[in-house]
């Protein structure tokens, strides 16, 4: 096997004096999708935002490689040029900021990174709307705030709108089938599919199964108590919506 | 100088871009003020005996003025006796006639401010008045204007060719004896601009006026009178910049606006006077007095200002809504960092009925700055049914740096309505994580935070100064935070 696009070995993790990750060990390799699932608080957006940067957590342990370059050397916005890209599981809003202008300004970041040149705007804006179609969003949504005033669905369906302009070659996608209707989860999970590549890979945190129904991983892991517990194929998710966690929590225990 | 939070930690220290000085022969008189010196700046104008007369009173008031200390401002005191009152570049003749008159060196000045004065690399449809130091040296588009009856010139010349306006309108919006600054102005203010637009004319392009202190141990006094007559329209803007000096420079300015029935003046300002350096070391002192009257019914008058220069400002542009029905607006984007402190908000003065003003103040401050916005709507017993609308939101940058909100608020008329919203917030980790995690830079990430916050009133701007304000804001915040 060729060395995996994210490789994390025993990466331990505090926020303050609490350790949330304690020990994660974990491959992806480029071209699969990956599921990561568990109960509340386990650790699963603590993990997303360490491998994306996000201040406040102290990596005491482990190391995390990324393209086999050590991702947790990076700053947070380099980590993003490089091709890694957080769906955030609670999207911000950045009011009075455009959301056209931010996601060009983005995409224009990671092309001056990789040397190529800048998209005008009248290319930006012609493929900005090609992937609009895509997420069935209005052309208004172009000129909104980030996110602002966008109910729970609409600021998920911009995620991935974002992450289908800038083409990361990781996908981190936190919850992002959290709060979405059943015709806006198929539009989102379409997106997500439109991205698989066998130069990408995607890891879906996820607390259910009707997101793999339509965007099938190739593993699926269990991460309880800041730990990876389990590890399995598309019918360990099955599993874990019929039975729940308590079986391998007593196991783990 | 580290804020509380690392990661907002590096945006603290400014580059200024235009702290250049012109190596050019100057006038300039001794530094001193008494009755010879005000006799001194209105001979040199060859002004008309009413001016001085005026300019006279107003020193004599002044001297029985105290200097006001209300605002939220600490400085070592000015010594008014330390300052000189006049400095003119020596012009090979008696001052330009056009720009081929003009000394290269000052045409030169103007290019590296970005600031064209040849007509052919001119602001696409902008006429500009350049007045340096204490005087213009040159209008641009005089012609296309006057061809549209509009009175566009520095006013010393307006002084000479239309000495029956100075006369019938000068001091009747800020009357010499309006306070210590603007007595002081009035006493020995050397130039500025002239603006007439006449009835019922819409100006055909934007009116300009840049400001440039060049000369050391001066102060600038200039005086801008703008008077919109019946049913005429006009948009006006003025930019200052100055060299970086590590002694404090005093800017003391006037600037008065006129709109009768029906006429509209909108002014904008983007004000980049040099702050002083990361230390508070120099910097400009800006005590501007700014009023507008809507006199005509139906009236209004718009004040825009970015302010992000200067080491101290004090400064409230108002509305006197006088006629029934008037406008006024205030849209404020005052940025300080460093040890530079702002004092600066607006007064709405409602007498007529039905008058409606709308204030939006956004406040930023970043480093050890300090950053008050100091308003007040007054509702007169005759303004049945007039509304106040106003705004004011504070952003800090870092944890030592301080806003404050003072509103005055009076009515006294029962059918008035006025609301007042304010809020105070800091730069939010998770926005900037956000934009981080897109790829941006940080100081991108913030300047695009801070332009969003500053939005509702740059969208008020001409846009040629939209992109001028916000690449401002950036030079402002660099190294502000992080
Ligand atoms: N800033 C913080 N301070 C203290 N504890 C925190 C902080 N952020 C997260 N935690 C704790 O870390 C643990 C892991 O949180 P995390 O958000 O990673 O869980 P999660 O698996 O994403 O949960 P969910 O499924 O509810 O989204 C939780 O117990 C949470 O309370
Ligand atoms: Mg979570």
């Amino acid at each position: 096997m060729t060395t995996p696009l994210l490789s994390i070995r025993d990466l331990r993790v505090r926020i303050g004096d609490r350790e949330v990750l304690q020990g994660i060990n974990l491959d992806v390799p480029a071209g699969q999708v990956h599921a990561i699932m568990g109960p509340n608080g386990s650790g699963k957006s603590s993990l997303s935002h360490v491998l994306a940067g996000k201040p406040g957590y102290t990596v005491t342990g482990g190391s995390v490689l990324f393209k086999g370059q050590d991702l947790l050397a990076l700053p947070a916005e380099e980590r993003a040029r490089e091709g890694m890209f957080l769906g955030f599981q609670y999207p911000v809003e950045i009011p009075g900021v455009n959301n056209a202008y931010l996601l060009r300004a983005a995409l224009n970041a990671a092309r001056r990174h990789r040397s190529e040149p800048e998209v005008d705007a009248f290319d930006f804006l012609a493929l900005v709307k090609s992937r609009m179609q895509l997420m069935r969003m209005d052309e208004s949504f172009l000129s909104r705030g980030v996110n602002e005033g966008f109910s729970g669905g609409e600021k998920k369906r911009n995620e991935i709108l974002q992450m289908l302009v800038l083409e990361p070659s990781l996908a981190v996608l936190d919850e992002t089938d959290s709060g979405l209707d059943i015709d806006a989860l198929k539009v989102v999970a379409a997106g997500i599919q439109t991205l698989r590549a066998p130069d990408r890979a995607i890891v879906l945190v996820t607390h259910y199964q009707r997101l793999l129904d339509h965007v099938a991983p190739d593993q699926v892991h269990v991460l309880a108590r800041g730990r990876i517990i389990k590890s399995g194929g598309p019918e360990l998710a099955l599993e874990l919506e019929r039975r729940g966690y308590d079986w391998l929590l007593d196991d783990a225990a | 100088m580290s804020t509380q939070d690392p990661s907002l930690d590096a945006l603290l220290a400014r580059g200024y871009q235009h702290g250049f000085v012109t190596d050019i022969e100057s006038d300039t008189v001794a530094p001193g003020l008494d009755r010879d010196t005000v006799r001194f700046i209105s001979a040199k104008k060859g002004e008309p005996q009413f001016l001085l007369d005026w300019r006279l009173q107003a020193l004599d008031r002044w001297y029985e003025m105290k200097e006001p200390h209300w605002a939220k401002l600490q400085y070592k005191p000015i010594d008014y006796q330390d300052i000189s009152y006049y400095s003119a570049p020596k012009a090979k003749t008696d001052g330009p006639k056009s720009l081929a008159d003009v000394d290269p060196k000052l045409l030169a000045t103007y290019e590296k401010l970005g600031v064209p004065l040849h007509e052919r690399a001119r602001l696409a449809g902008v006429a500009v008045d350049a007045v340096f130091d204490s005087v213009s040296v040159a209008t641009t588009f005089k012609d296309r204007l006057s061809a549209a009856g509009v009175i566009f010139c520095p006013f010393s010349e307006a002084v000479h060719n239309h000495p029956e306006l100075i006369e019938r309108w000068l001091g009747t919006v800020v009357p010499y004896g309006d306070n210590y600054y603007a007595a002081l102005n009035s006493a020995v203010f050397t130039d500025g601009s002239f603006v007439y637009i006449p009835k019922g004319v819409r100006c055909p392009m934007e009116l300009s006026t840049y400001f440039r202190i060049n000369a050391a141990k001066t102060g600038q006094f200039e005086r801008t009178l703008i008077v919109a007559d019946e049913g005429s329209h006009v948009s006006y803007l003025e930019g200052c910049t100055a060299p970086m000096r590590d002694e404090n420079q005093l800017h003391a300015a006037v600037v008065e606006l006129l709109a009768l029935d029906d006429a509209q003046i909108k002014y904008s300002t983007v004000q980049n006077w040099y702050p002083g350096d990361e230390n508070g070391v120099g910097g400009i002192y800006n005590f501007v007095t700014k009023r507008g009257e809507c006199r005509g019914r139906n009236s209004r008058i718009s004040w825009t200002q970015v302010e992000t220069g200067s080491a101290i400002t004090w400064k409230y542009p108002s509305c006197v809504l006088r006629g029934e029905n008037s406008v006024g607006e205030f849209y404020s984007v005052a940025v300080t960092a460093n040890y530079q402190q702002a004092d600066t908000g607006t007064k709405m003065i409602h007498i007529g009925a039905n008058t409606r003003s709308t204030i939006v103040s956004k406040g930023i401050s970043a480093g050890h700055a300090q950053n008050t916005y100091r308003g007040q709507v007054s509702v007169m017993p005759g303004a049945h049914g007039a509304r106040n609308f106003t705004q004011c939101d504070s952003l800090l940058l870092g944890g030592q740096c301080g806003a404050h909100t003072v509103p005055y608020i009076e009515v006294k008329n029962p059918q008035a309505t006025v609301e007042h919203e304010a809020s105070t917030s800091r730069i939010s980790e998770e926005q900037l994580f956000y934009c981080l995690q897109r790829g941006l830079s940080q100081e991108d990430a913030i300047n695009l935070i801070v332009g969003g916050f500053c939005k509702t009133v740059f969208r008020e701007l001409p846009m040629e100064f939209a992109v001028e304000a916000q690449n401002l804001l950036a030079v402002s915040l660099e190294g502000a935070v992080g």
